[in-house]
């Protein structure tokens, strides 16, 4: 049924993909000029932020529509532009952009996504002051985006990589009064420069092994099988090859980007941000970049595993991932902010799609990196919604009810929730979540990930549960009642629910569409999906799974909600162990008291070192210059000086002694000339006499 | 004592008593007369030796005398314009008190 079709060689780029940098272009331009607005400009700014937006989004579709017309005739398009951007020594390095299924799939998802996001922060941002700073970050962020997509350089994507990690700082601690916000901002930053570090390794390694950064470029790009195979010749420790260590440091710069354990510290306190950039940055799109990025270098990941095998490189992405999907899921639980929850949730759905490429596949992962785009912007954007409706309470403690006061953030909240929990059939986080059980399911290394992830996917339930009850169902809790959000905020909601919806029906068993898409084959609709063997088996699971979880929610919580002040339903259940749930693992805290510490013990005696070591020399110096130019001074005053005023003083007083021979008066001179003459006359005479 | 000796001597006699009155007179007038005095003595030197020299023929000497003549009556007249206009300046003509033109 399925016939791959084979990645022509393209002798020439398209227009559309000779023009693809305008994608990321225009929205750095426009956030260029926003820059240069006043302040009061608030109107010109959004409209320059959504304009250019809405003209990315229209490239994007065109390029998109291009590479699936290629598709459709059997040819699966990769068409790159590359140009030399440096020469050092004999070395070239080149950047490029590059335009296949992944990337065109992933231009689509960011700008849609993006643009929705952006409309709505005219509703939400519209009583803020730097409501122009916030459209000039919100674009210069897209653009980095997209340039992340594009990129057809491992240089170039980090590049965008590092800018799109300076605008998450910068939005992050947009509401940089609250000191809160902007401890979170330094934590974001710095956690992701752990990552970032071994990625640039990563980078290094490979530019040194194979002398190009490209992705593809005509056979010798540095992921292609010419440049793998030699990477699998070189090895490097531990039984590693350089294509598997090489990998292990980019997944570390994709771990901390995507928020995988250990690195995942800085994603629940960069809720401190205003929400839409919670939505668009730290839900649908640069925490994917992780994601986005171990696709993009899938080859380099997988080379050296045999057909049905895996590599070291996978197994660690799979097993972090899986890990990192039940750990988040477990703290969830114990959240009582609503958009800390929704934080814990993406760590857990990244964790989700890092296992999914880990065992499934570019395609498995993207699938689900697609609709979680979707469901959790949604579910962001509804948590704005709330909070904003709700008078900037974020406590879901202190909500209730809203399910009558805010009927249309209700729906759409419903939909992203029962989305994310992977109900069964008419969502689009059902057949993603499926497909990666089904890979981790078919998994030859281990049965552990199979079971972390469908635990992960109770848990999922379970909390969503707990969080929309408190959120929409039982009494109002708070102090003044809530209201609904404007029709900008809730029109983008409307849409994104759609696609919440939808999504799911281009990645069914039964016409596995997006799979086909991005893997070059050619797919047919055939209801025949299903009925590979244990498939029909693992939907009824997982459903049963999902069920549980929603199932012992409204148990637990479905009742009277307890007073803010009170402990949770679940807290007096069991205390100790959600004192660990809700203490984060005590993550944050282990450290504070290991590395922090250690920081804070080197920086005193890095201060010490300062102060007393270089700081003494430092002034020793300073004092034997100075004792050398008190001798010059002396040298000065008394030898040059001495002998200079000397020198003038006896002139002066040789001049005083001549001018006093000039006294004016006309006798004294006839005088001197009388005697000068008798003077001359007598040496005259007494000359001639001898 | 040759005649030339006895005119020499008188024009010593002249010079030393006309510098004697130029370095002695404070009055600008009187030390004038004795620059007189000194050219006057030249002139009568002139004279002398060209009367009892070799070639009292040729009239170099007197031609001599006529010129210093005038140019004493020119330097006369210079001097005598310059004390007018200096008593018409200061309302003196002592010298003493003319000591201003110095360095």
């Amino acid at each position: 049924m399925q016939e791959t079709i084979s990645f022509t060689p393209q002798i020439a780029a398209s227009p559309i993909a000779e023009i693809l940098w305008l994608i990321p272009a225009l929205p750095i331009v426009a956030s260029g000029v926003a820059a240069l607005l006043k302040r009061a400009k608030r109107q010109t700014s959004a409209t320059l932020a959504i304009g250019s937006m809405c003209v990315s989004l229209l490239l994007s579709l065109v390029a998109f529509g291009h590479v699936l017309s290629g598709w459709a005739n059997g040819q699966a398009v990769r068409e790159t532009v590359n140009f030399t951007w440096l020469q050092v020594g004999t070395a070239n390095v080149d950047l490029g952009w590059v335009l296949d299924p992944l990337s065109a799939v992933m231009l689509v998802m960011v700008s849609f996504v993006g643009l929705l996001i952006f409309i709505y922060s005219v509703g939400y941002m519209a009583h803020d002051q730097n409501f122009t700073r916030f459209f000039c970050f919100m674009a210069l962020f897209a653009g980095a985006m997209l340039a992340v997509v594009i990129a057809n350089s491992l240089l170039l994507l980090f590049m965008a990589w590092e800018l799109v990690g300076l605008t998450s700082y910068l939005l992050i601690g947009f509401w940089y009064q609250k000191p809160s916000a902007a401890a979170a901002a330094k934590k974001a930053f710095l956690t992701t420069r752990v990552g970032d570090v071994f990625f640039l390794l990563g980078i290094v390694w490979l530019f040194a092994q194979t002398g190009t950064l490209l992705f593809y470029n005509h056979g010798a790009g540095s992921i292609e099988p010419l440049a793998l195979a030699e990477l699998l010749t070189q090895h490097a420790a531990w039984g590693l090859t350089a294509a598997g260590a090489i990998g292990l440091l980019i997944f570390a710069g994709a771990a901390g980007k995507s928020g995988q354990f250990p690195l995942h510290v800085w994603l629940p306190d960069a809720m401190e941000g205003p929400t839409p950039v919670s939505a668009l940055i730290h839900a649908a799109t640069m925490v994917a970049a992780g994601v986005y990025l171990i696709a993009r270098v899938y080859p380099l990941m997988a080379a050296g595993g045999l057909t049905g095998g895996t590599t070291t490189a996978l197994t660690v992405v799979t097993w972090v991932g899986a890990f990192t999907a039940v750990f988040a899921a477990l703290i969830a639980v114990a959240q009582n902010d609503i958009k800390r929850i929704l934080a814990y949730s993406t760590i857990s759905q990244l964790g989700y799609m890092m296992a999914g490429l880990g065992m499934g596949g570019v395609a498995v992962g993207m699938f689900h990196l697609i609709t979680h785009a979707f469901f959790k912007a949604l579910l962001f954007m509804g948590a704005g919604s709330v909070i904003h409706g709700c008078h900037e309470e974020q406590d879901v403690r202190r909500m209730g009810g809203l399910k009558a006061d805010m009927p249309l953030t209700f729906i759409a909240y419903a939909v992203g929730m029962l989305a994310l929990c992977g109900f069964p059939l008419f969502f689009s986080g059902f057949w993603s979540k499926d497909g990666i059980l089904e890979a981790a399911q078919h998994w030859s290394l281990a049965r552990a990930p199979f079971y972390m992830l469908v635990s992960g996917a109770f848990l999922t339930a379970f909390y969503m549960t707990r969080q929309v009850v408190y959120v929409f169902f039982g009494i109002w809790r708070g102090g003044k009642p809530a209201h609904e959000s404007p029709l900008v905020m809730t029109a983008p909601l409307a849409i994104l629910a759609f696609f919440a919806m939808a999504l799911g029906a281009i990645g069914t068993p039964a016409w596995p569409w997006f799979k086909a898409f991005l893997d070059g084959h050619t797919a047919g609709f055939a209801l025949s999906g299903f009925r590979e063997p244990g498939l029909l088996a693992l939907m009824g699971a997982s459903t049963v799974v999902v069920f549980l979880g929603l199932g012992l929610g409204w148990r637990i919580y479905g009742g009277p909600a307890p007073k803010p002040e009170e402990p949770d339903a679940l807290e007096r259940e069991v205390p100790l162990v959600w004192g660990w749930l809700s203490n984060r693992f005590y993550v944050d805290e282990l450290y504070g008291v290991t590395v922090i510490a250690f920081y804070g013990w080197w920086a005193r005696v890095s201060d010490w070192l300062d102060r007393r070591v270089w700081g003494g020399a430092v002034a020793g110096v300073a004092w034997a210059f100075g004792l050398w130019a008190q001798v010059n001074r002396f040298l000065d005053t008394n030898v040059v000086d001495g002998s200079f005023d000397k020198g003038c003083e006896e002139l002066g007083v040789g001049g005083g002694l001549l001018a006093r021979v000039q006294t004016g008066r006309v006798q004294t001179y006839l005088r001197l000339l009388a005697l000068a003459v008798v003077a001359l006359a007598a040496i005259l005479i007494w000359s001639s006499r001898a | 004592m040759t005649p030339l000796a006895g005119f020499l001597l008188m024009a010593a006699l002249l010079f030393a008593i006309g510098l004697a009155g130029a370095l002695t007179r404070r009055n600008a007038i009187l030390v004038l007369i004795g620059i007189e005095l000194m050219l006057n003595a030249a002139n009568l030197n002139l004279i002398a030796f060209w009367r009892y020299g070799p070639h009292p023929e040729a009239l170099t000497g007197m031609m001599f005398a006529i010129f210093s003549i005038a140019v004493a009556a020119a330097e006369a007249a210079v001097g005598l314009g310059l004390v007018i206009q200096i008593h018409r300046h200061a309302h003196t003509t002592d010298l003493d008190a003319m000591n201003r033109m110095k360095g």
